[in-house]
């Protein structure tokens, strides 16, 4: 099976009930995708799947179809190359630990293109999936809040 | 060319004892470091013309490092502590590498063990009293390199800033040396030295030069008012990493020829593995061996006595991949032994219970007042109030990666205690010396306390003994880092009130848990001797002078093993103290808040509550099925006070505000200092909802975050913070937030609703929007 991650093409041969998750992380090296729960409980594995917030370890490999495009936080934006959620997230410092910020800037992202102008109930709605440890909440707020206004700008 | 390396040995050893001693004069640190002169672990790397002018400073000819031994596991102290150097060494953080440093005993904390002794903070008389007490036993457990109990800042503060200072002026004096111009006529800035003619000398250019002088160890440290760095707004060195996806945690972390491996290790905790049928684990895709796992199994004798031996406790899976290895474990029988503490919640309670007893009375350290007399023919308000186990459950879930050769072993991964982590490795693989086993310390995603704990370090270690030569990768799954979890203690409380002519006036408090110390110590095989001060921690040390108090802490036997999770003793006396003085305040029909002021014993408390106090507005209006409730706790000497406002609604209890206010001296960085204080009142309120670890069948019931899941970001309320710096010392935020959230919540909730909680968690008795 071809698929497009991060705008590559790779290759990919595993058992058919293999998650995402781990052909990302242990197939194809990419470990900016994070193993939390398993379960869709934490959100820490949220990628794109062709634009879509997905939580990649309740994605088998016999769900994906060839040439689909997946996208992980690598593919979102890199350190010269700042995607506008990224930015907010820095300019907010939202992480402490931040293993769970992979996920909630993928998540946020997603919201993002849906809703350029998300109200508050409409953040808490996307957002609330994600379970952050370390208590950033009112960071991760004010952040896609400011992502948004940047988005709009642009 | 050897020369110049010999000297250089000798003169950086000296440079970190003397330099260290001579600048910061009367601290701890001096006294350790006279007493026990430590090698300064950076030379043994060196090449000629390289500087490592004390254990916190490397120079080499196009690079600067900075040490910052203290492990990160979120709170940002990577930066803090490289910020503390910088200041002085007069480098910017974007020009210097930041690394961990190895294990090694010039990185002892010494400002751990001081915050684990019950001195209060503001009443020296008390700490005379009590020097009696675990302190030796403590430092002795937990004094060597590590991070905890909010000791990173406290530890660093100064220590940091000298090496940085050191360094500088050593730099300078290089300088001089090559440029001929005199020191007084240098200055510095940017990681260079400036001369007058405005030419400057990178410190890089200026290692060699450096590396053949005598360290310069007469400097002062900088006035506050000329900080570039400390109390302003920074940014992490690891913010733009990890909103990138590009840090490598413990968990990504990848070693040329490593196989995958997963374990289950007997869920009954120290119990025994009696067999198991992998038949179809074997054939199953990328497994490439099933392994026995050994390691301590716990009995319990007929008179509640433990022993431990060794024997089998677990099986492995290693394979080509962490979801194959964890695929295959699932599909194999296994067959677990008891655990040695009640199979049942209610054998725990029992245990509890039944400890309220002279033979276990473990402190009385705080008796004001005659509380027996007080209470005798008065109007006694008598509650009890519980506090459950609670796991620790970091996102990142626990990992190692170790490599055991024939004649030692080497380890990556995220802990707290690296000095411990070797020696315990040693022990396990029967090497004489623990510089054998070679420790790479690595980003942490989150610990809460759990990276104190060795369980996946020794697993791996056992692990990678079966397969030398072959670094083991062990991933735990959620589900195995539930199970193996060290929760928060158990812990009651039995208060008996009364109050006088409308005021709180006397207070018999108890409670009872089993030590956390001493099960951690177990682990260690140091065995912990007297009082444990976590037992009352938060309780004893309440800021107010009622006129009749007495607190007293009782050790409970050994029940599940526990360890030191976000904020230790106080997370649950935190709510047994500041909850029932909430109902001793509604029963004297005084307003929680002015009683706590007119009560408060010293001017920095007062402080804090009156700022808390002006921020919440407390005193005005709320409306209807709203309410507002207030606690302070001081823990790790840092007084917090919080206030909460609550909406009744019909479907539950909304958490509306926040207002936290904690004086911790000094404050590094204001914009994690608040990141760092929002995290502790989300995690304080999030398992007080929700969480518990409850054993049935001896195994914990809860295994993944639908059923232990904390704050959600739609719950999570506005939070204001303010950190003011009345203190004389500085002191660490990372737990200090965390013990009043609870009783804050539930006094709120009884301003709403007239419903009063006292067992966490609350969602067992009420419904939360």
């Amino acid at each position: 099976m071809k698929l497009i991650v991060n705008g590559t093409e790779r290759q990919v041969e595993v058992e058919d009930d293999m998650p995402l998750l781990w052909i990302l992380r242990d197939e194809l090296g990419i470990t900016g995708v994070k193993y939390g729960c398993g379960i869709a409980a934490c959100g820490a594995c949220t990628v794109h799947v062709d634009g879509e917030a997905m939580r990649s370890c309740q994605v088998t490999a016999d769900t994906l179809e060839d040439g689909m495009e997946i996208t992980t936080i690598e593919g979102l934006g890199t350190p010269p190359a700042l995607h506008a959620v990224q930015s907010a997230w820095v300019e907010h410092q939202v992480a402490q630990c931040g293993y769970c910020q992979s996920g909630q800037i993928m998540q946020a992202a997603a919201l993002l293109a849906e809703i350029p102008n998300p109200t508050d109930e409409d953040i808490d709605d996307a957002m609330s999936g994600n379970l952050c440890r370390c208590g950033t909440y009112p960071r991760i707020r004010a952040a896609v809040k400011t992502a948004a206004q940047t988005l709009q700008e642009a | 060319m050897n020369k110049p390396q010999s000297r250089l040995r000798k003169y950086s050893r000296r440079a970190f004892l003397i330099g260290a001693t001579a600048i910061v004069g009367g601290v701890a640190f001096g006294t350790y470091a006279l007493k026990r002169p430590h090698d300064n672990p950076l030379e043994a790397d060196l090449a000629a013309g390289e500087a490592a002018i004390n254990p916190f400073v490397k120079i080499t000819s196009n690079k600067i490092t900075l040490i910052a031994p203290h492990a990160d596991k979120g709170q940002g102290v990577q930066s803090a502590q490289a910020a503390l150097i910088a200041e002085e060494l007069d480098v910017e953080l974007d020009q210097v590498e930041i690394s961990f440093g190895k294990p090694a005993a010039a990185y002892w904390n010494t400002a751990m063990a001081g915050e684990l002794a019950p001195f209060m903070s503001f009443d020296e008389g008390f700490a005379a009293r009590t020097t009696r007490s675990a302190l030796g036993a403590v430092t002795k457990v937990m004094g060597l390199q590590g991070t905890g109990g909010s000791s990173s800042m406290p530890d660093q503060y100064e220590k940091l800033r000298a090496a940085g200072a050191v360094a500088r002026e050593t730099l300078k004096a290089a300088a001089a040396k090559v440029s001929g111009v005199p020191v007084a006529q240098l200055k510095t800035a940017r990681g260079a030295v400036q001369l007058p003619d405005g030419t400057e000398l990178a410190y890089t250019a200026l290692a060699g030069a450096a590396a053949d002088l005598d360290p310069v160890t007469e400097v002062t440290l900088r006035d506050p008012k000329d900080w570039r760095l400390i109390g302003k707004p920074m940014q992490r060195t690891d913010i733009v990493a990890k909103s990138t996806g590009t840090l490598t945690y413990g968990i990504d972390l990848k070693i040329d020829g490593m196989v995958h491996a997963a374990a289950k290790v007997n869920p009954r905790q120290g119990g025994a593995m009696l067999g198991f049928d992998a038949s179809a684990a074997k054939d199953m895709p990328g497994v490439q061996q099933v392994i026995e796992v050994q390691g301590p199994i716990t009995e319990r004798a007929a008179d509640g006595s433990l022993t431990t031996r060794s024997g089998p406790v677990g099986v492995a899976v290693i394979a080509n991949n962490t979801w194959r290895a964890f695929q295959a474990l699932e599909a194999i029988d296994i067959e677990w032994g008891k655990a040695p503490y009640p199979a049942e919640m209610d054998g725990h309670w029992q245990v509890l219970s039944d400890s309220f007893t002279e033979e276990r009375l473990d402190t009385d350290w705080r008796k004001d007042g005659d509380v027996d007399a007080a209470l005798e023919g008065a109007e006694v308000l008598e509650a009890e109030y519980r506090a459950p186990y609670v796991a620790h459950a970091p996102l990142e879930p626990l990992s190692a990666i170790v490599r055991v050769d024939s004649d030692g072993a080497e380890i990556w991964a995220g802990h707290q205690m690296p000095r411990f982590l070797q020696m315990k490795v040693a022990g396990a693989l029967g090497l004489d010396d623990q510089e054998k086993v070679t420790f790479h310390n690595q980003f942490i995603g989150g610990s809460f306390g759990h990276r104190l704990e060795f369980e996946n370090i020794m697993v791996a270690t056992e692990i990678a003994r079966q397969l030398p030569g072959v670094p083991v990768k062990l991933t735990y799954s959620r589900e195995e880092d539930f199970a193996h979890d060290f929760p928060r203690q158990i812990a009651m409380s039995r208060s008996r009130g009364a109050v006088k002519d409308g005021k709180v006036d006397a207070w018999d408090l108890q409670i009872a848990m089993p030590s956390v110390l001493a099960s951690q110590g177990a682990r260690l095989e140091q065995p912990v001797v007297g009082p444990d001060a976590q037992i009352i921690s938060g309780a004893w040390n309440m800021p107010f002078d009622i006129p009749n108090l007495r607190v007293r802490g009782y050790k409970a036997p050994a029940l599940a093993p526990i360890s030191s999770w976000r904020s230790v003793g106080a997370s649950s006396n935190g709510f047994f103290a500041e909850g029932f003085f909430d109902e001793l305040c509604h029963a004297a029909g005084a307003d929680p808040m002015m009683e706590r002021l007119r009560l408060v014993n010293n001017p920095i408390h007062r402080k804090v509550l009156e700022t808390v106090a002006d921020m919440s507005n407390w005193g005005s209006e709320l409306g209807p099925n709203r309410g507002r409730g207030i606690a302070m706790v001081e823990s790790f000497g840092v007084p917090t006070a919080e206030v909460i406002e609550v909406t009744a609604t019909e479907d539950g209890i909304k958490i509306d505000k926040a207002f936290v206010v904690a004086d911790v001296g000094q404050i590094i960085d204001p914009v994690n200092f608040e990141n760092l204080m929002q995290g502790g009142v989300v995690w304080g309120l999030g398992h007080a909802m929700n969480c518990e670890i409850t054993y049935s069948d001896g195994m914990a019931e809860q295994s993944n975050f639908d059923s232990a899941e904390a704050m959600r970001l739609y719950q999570c309320p506005e939070i204001f913070i303010k950190g003011l710096e009345n203190g004389d010392k500085i002191k660490g935020i990372g737990e200090p937030p965390v013990p009043p959230a609870p009783a804050a919540l539930a006094n709120a909730i009884f301003a709403a609703t007239g419903t009063r909680l006292r067992e966490m968690p609350f969602a067992n008795y009420v419904d939360f929007v």
